[in-house]
């Protein structure tokens, strides 16, 4: 079914490896969010619903081995043609236009809008054609040269173009405030250049290897020539012509995004099947709480749902509900510490703090069933990734013994002290997911247990920025979602924001060297060397990955998660 | 009737100049900065440029000093013109107007079945004979008042949507889904109506005109709704006045159990956001309408006791 994947000739497209380059200068380490998981069913719709509405980003996912799968577990049969899928999401954005979009929820619906240049392996990591057939990368990772694929058209009727790939471009950087992400794959864009009909270069004034994954993101889907002009905000609410597999019907602020199938459509990823999309319609519905998507789901209202937290597993599987997870690419939840304060500037202290959390006990307690414990900075799912599980044991004794030799002392209600300061880790954190407030206060127990006192300290997730760009706080508990390893410079690099304040040295070199490595082998060692780094000095504790997951009615087949763990539903089907 | 009319309407705007004011504000005095609030929810708490977070905020008129914003919005506001949301970048008053609607449908329904359930509890247990009826008549509004909304709601849909599969669990279209949201507004709503009602049936069957009317031979059902429940009926429809503010408040839970559009989710969002100008808004719509309910069970009370209307009329001819 899948066709045969027109290699790109030009092999620069790295394997699995993590792409290149990093997040723009000001990429910084952004807290995600989860989406609220197992919300708070008995605490009452008042307090899960900002967490809903905050929650944008994340996506939950899961586990290590890739894609478990698309919904059909062995029934399957032949593929059929029709009927309409319905998917109950927990919020809306707000927004229609994907290069806008950063909401999970709000991207399921908006990525089957739009064709991006290339498409991500899930299981490789490996970039494969999409709307473009092949592509060059220069060897300072300053050029993209993108042969499009011919005959395509956006559902206005006209005709993907090279012009079309640098209207695109050219809007992104004035998107505004919405367009974070997609601003920020293009950081240093110099222009794009029209070589012909069919061929795009996009140039850059810095090494930019991340681009090349970037464009297999939703937030750089391409638009039409006429929707790129459109003004960002009107965009939003009404939407955007592309040239996907669907295209948007109706959207109800609040209430339902609605798709069709577009006809004619046959220029889907190298790694689809051939032709339409398979439903005839997909509705989103909004449905803010979790205990009403869960029973939508068991009574059949809905055919799948989002945002499965470890509360609901036992009645949907219970229904016959399959649970789809996957985890998220990106890096991992964990703490990580604000280096300037002068008790975590010391190496020992931070090491003794990491082997005291004892990730199996956190996963188990408080995550949905198949989420992983970290096991490196980065998720199992991310190009690049490397396993260090052997620097991110538990020993206790040998954390006692560590904060014994840095002379942090036991005082009398078992805290240490040194010097007349007690030995406090306040952690800076928002309640995005609902799982976040259960494992941090497991942590806690854990880290009193060798003597170091965590305070929690609960934040608007809008309010975390200022926060930690001020500088005022000891740890912050977060994640980012990103399917490509130079998430690592965004976050850790001194020479971009630095919000952790970690100390300049070798991470640095290997970071921007990373973002420059056009060759994927050399890039992937790299990585690997920081991700090293990072676990060895405990500059941030990794504690769990995120994982999406999903129930699916066992009616539905192939239901898919691409590179991001987000959906794919072209190849979707309902029997 | 006129000038009654006139005094009632000036204090109506002074509510509301009081309401914009007040929460103009408190939200100005909030710790926090809708720009980077908005500036930063695209990136999921990601870095935002601080010269691009200038320009926003330049934008957005953030940067005026406080005196001047409050008299620009204030003129805007006056106009109609409530800014624009910083979550979504379209006018609030658009998007009010967009969700005001569904929520005017939700809460007249639930207005009407509280009113309809509460009078007929109250009526009922002032009406009956039997000692324990009275009871477990009488101890049904406490009951209902106690009983948090969002879990009355989850139950209902649990029971109504998921086991007995009778109404849908969630969405705007059509009179069943009015049925599950409306039924869980009206109970706490119907609740304060029917313990109001009822203490003042017990209050009035007490009165001497109405030991009058037994004495003139007038059944129990006559005395019971022609004397009793007409003046009965006055401080509950000063409750439904009120009640009314509260059913907006109640919106938010339930559009959201019920996952309706709406004012209430408008709300939610707003807040949950920080969409400092939107919450305003939300904060002059409550206003108003409190405001407008209210006036008008100011001018039903006439038609009630003709003797508000005389009341009125000496003090204006006065």
């Amino acid at each position: 079914m899948a066709r045969v994947l027109a290699r790109s000739p030009i092999g620069r497209c790295c394997p699995h490896a993590p792409d290149p380059s990093p997040r723009p200068s000001e990429a910084a380490p952004r807290l995600e969010i989860p989406k609220p998981v197992s919300t708070v069913r008995s605490r009452s719709a008042r307090r899960a619903v900002p967490a809903l509405l905050a929650g944008a980003a994340l996506a939950l996912t899961a586990c290590g081995t890739g894609d478990t799968g698309s919904g059909d577990a062995g029934s399957g049969g032949e593929p059929q043609s029709g009927g309409t899928l319905t998917f109950a999401v927990g919020s809306d954005a707000g927004c229609v236009d994907p290069q806008q979009v950063g909401s999970n929820d709000t991207i399921y619906s908006v990525r089957q809008l739009v064709d991006s240049l290339t498409d991500q392996d899930p299981e490789t990591g490996e970039i494969v054609p999409w709307l473009a057939e092949s592509w060059e990368v220069s060897d300072d990772a300053t050029s993209f040269t993108f042969h499009l694929r011919e005959g395509v058209t956006f559902s206005d009727g006209s005709p993907l173009t090279a012009q079309v790939v640098k209207d695109n471009f050219d809007a992104v950087p004035n998107l505004g405030a919405l367009a974070g992400l997609a601003r920020g794959y293009l950081t240093g864009y110099t222009g794009t250049t029209v070589v012909d009909e069919l061929t795009a270069q996009v140039t850059f004034g810095t090494p930019n290897v991340q681009f090349l994954q970037a464009t297999s993101t939703h937030s750089l889907g391409l638009v039409s020539s006429a929707s790129a002009a459109l003004p960002a905000a009107e965009r939003c609410s009404a939407g955007i012509v592309g040239s996907g597999p669907f295209t948007l019907a109706e959207y109800v602020q609040n209430q339902s995004i609605t798709l069709d199938r577009r006809d004619g459509y046959d220029w889907g990823s190298s790694r689809w099947a051939d032709g339409e999309a398979r439903l005839d319609s997909v509705v989103f519905r909004i449905v803010p709480e979790a205990g009403v998507r869960t029973g939508s789901l068991q009574s059949g209202q809905v055919d799948a749902i989002g945002s499965v937290g470890q509360a609901d597993e036992a009645a949907l599987s219970g229904a016959g509900i399959e649970l789809q997870v996957r985890a998220n690419p990106g890096v991992v939840f964990g703490i990580t510490f604000n280096n300037a304060r002068p008790q975590f500037a010391d190496a020992a202290v931070r090491q003794a703090i990491s082997l005291a959390v004892d990730r199996q006990e956190i996963v188990d307690a408080v995550f949905p069933t198949g989420t992983l414990p970290a096991t490196s900075v980065l998720s199992s799912t991310t190009p690049g990734y490397t396993d260090l599980s052997d620097g991110l044991t538990t020993d206790a004794d040998r954390a006692v013994e560590l904060l014994d030799e840095t002379g942090w002392a036991p005082g009398g209600d078992g805290i240490r002290e040194k010097d007349g300061v007690r030995l406090t880790l306040e952690v800076l954190w928002a309640p995005v997911a609902g799982t976040n407030q259960p494992a941090l206060e497991l942590l806690q127990q854990q880290l009193r247990a060798i003597g170091v006192e965590v305070t929690l300290r609960e934040q608007p997730i809008a309010q975390l920025l200022p926060t930690l760009q001020a500088g005022e706080f000891d740890g912050a508990w977060g994640n980012v979602t990103r399917a490509d390893p130079d998430i690592l410079r965004g976050s850790y690099s001194t020479q971009l924001a630095n919000l952790y304040r970690l100390p300049a040295g070798e991470l640095d070199e290997l970071l921007t060297a990373q973002a420059a490595a056009a060759d994927p082998a050399e890039r992937a060692d790299l990585v690997a060397q920081a991700q090293e780094l990072l676990v060895e000095e405990a500059f941030t504790i990794p504690v769990v990955e995120l994982q999406t997951t999903l129930g699916v009615s066992p009616a539905v087949h192939e239901l898919e998660f691409d590179a991001s763990s987000r959906l794919q539903l072209h190849d979707t089907w309902i029997s | 009737m006129g000038r009654y009319l006139a005094r009632r309407l000036a204090q109506a705007i002074v509510v509301l100049w009081a309401a914009y004011t007040v929460s103009f504000l408190i939200l100005d005095a909030l710790p926090g900065d809708p720009v980077t609030a908005m500036a930063s929810a695209g990136l999921d708490g990601g870095q935002v440029d601080p010269a691009e977070l200038a320009a926003i905020r330049a934008e957005y008129g953030y940067d005026d000093p406080l005196v001047v914003r409050y008299l620009t919005n204030l003129g805007n506001a006056v106009t109609g013109d409530l800014g624009n949301s910083v979550a979504t970048n379209r006018p609030v008053a658009e998007t009010l107007g967009a969700a005001l609607p569904p929520t005017l449908q939700l809460t007249a329904v639930a207005l009407l079945l509280a009113v309809a359930l509460g009078s007929a509890v109250a009526l009922l247990a002032t009406y009956t004979r039997r000692r324990w009826l009275r009871q477990l008549l009488l101890s049904l509004p406490g009951l209902g008042v106690a009983v948090p909304t969002f879990w009355v709601g989850l139950m209902l849909v649990q029971l109504l949507s998921f086991q007995l599969r009778l109404f849908p669990a969630f969405g705007n279209e059509g009179a069943a889904t009015l049925v599950l949201p409306a039924l869980t507004l009206a109970i706490p709503t119907g609740a304060l109506v029917a313990q109001v009602l009822a203490k003042s049936l017990l209050t009035a069957l007490d009165e001497p005109y109405v030991q009058t009317a037994r004495a003139k031979g007038a059944g129990r059902v006559r005395i019971h709704l022609a004397h009793a429940l007409r003046n009965a009926s006055l401080p509950a429809l000063t409750v439904v006045g009120l009640l009314a503010g509260q059913l907006l408040a109640s919106a938010v839970v339930v559009e959201t159990v019920f996952s309706r559009d709406g004012i209430g989710r408008v709300t939610a969002s707003a807040v949950g956001a920080q969409d400092l100008p939107m919450v305003q808004g939300v904060v002059v719509l409550g206003a108003l309408v409190f405001v407008l309910v209210n006036l008008l069970v100011d001018l039903v009370y006439p038609l009630l006791d003709r003797r508000i209307v005389v009341a009125g009329r000496r003090r204006s001819l006065a």
